[in-house]
């Protein structure tokens, strides 16, 4: 049977905390848990961002990424969460969880969604500074980092 | 078809998503009809190679097949996590 994945697009703030609790508590039994926070950084005076997505295809993109992973690791969850609109620096962006029955599968499986939701995932970041806005660009670094899957 | 923009490309164009009658057979046709439009389409799409594009919502390359596509999609390369 393949994995649930919860997949959630939202402007809304959430508790990572509290939705690592709900996580383990629903994939009890599983020997490994891996998560992962995104962070607006406060680089250069940076004091805000604004998260622009493509509803529909967002959904459809994250969900179609947590599935391979789902394929490809053997896993009891997946948990995906990304927020869109207007953030502050701290606060949080997006989490990743995956539950598997060992860590390595657990560790892979985010480390995929991760790479894959950079750069397949439609969301554009702008970042507002004591200079203005710009669009973050995407880095070469990330299209390379889909080849090592 | 309905065609949509995001991020610097809507900016530069002015609007998030416009209809347009088209017959262009791949995206990349697509763009050839619209930059002939005004001097706002020719700089939004002046470097293919700085922007994706997705049709009915599937990620895919310029030369794909339009054929029958409700909705296309251009934007620039993803900056999500």
């Amino acid at each position: 049977m393949s994995a649930p994945l919860d997949i959630r697009v939202q402007a809304e703030a959430f508790d990572a905390g509290a939705e690592l609790n709900a996580f383990a508590a629903r994939t009890d039994g599983m020997g490994a848990l891996v998560t992962f926070n995104g962070i607006v950084r406060a680089d250069g005076g940076l004091t805000a961002m604004e998260i622009e997505h493509y509803p529909g295809m967002t959904e459809a993109a994250l969900t179609e990424i947590a599935a391979e992973a789902a394929q490809r690791w053997s896993l009891g969850a997946v948990l995906v969460i990304h927020r869109h609109g207007a953030l502050r620096a701290g606060e949080t962006i997006m989490m990743v969880a995956t539950a598997a029955p060992h860590r390595a599968d657990a560790f892979a499986a985010a480390d995929f969604l991760m790479d894959f939701l950079k750069s397949r995932a439609p969301f554009w970041k702008r970042e507002l500074g004591p200079d203005g806005a710009s669009w973050v660009a995407a880095k070469d670094s990330d299209e390379a980092a889909l080849g090592r899957w | 078809m309905d065609v949509l923009y995001f991020a610097w490309v809507r900016e530069r164009i002015g609007l998030p998503r416009e209809r347009v009658e088209s017959d262009a057979a791949t995206p990349r046709a697509l763009v050839e009809e619209l930059r002939a439009r005004e001097d706002r389409y020719a700089a939004a799409f002046a470097d293919l190679s700085a922007l994706r594009v997705a049709v009915d919502q599937k990620l895919t390359d310029f030369d794909a097949p339009l054929d029958g596509a409700r909705e296309v999609a251009f934007f620039p390369p993803m900056t999500g996590g």
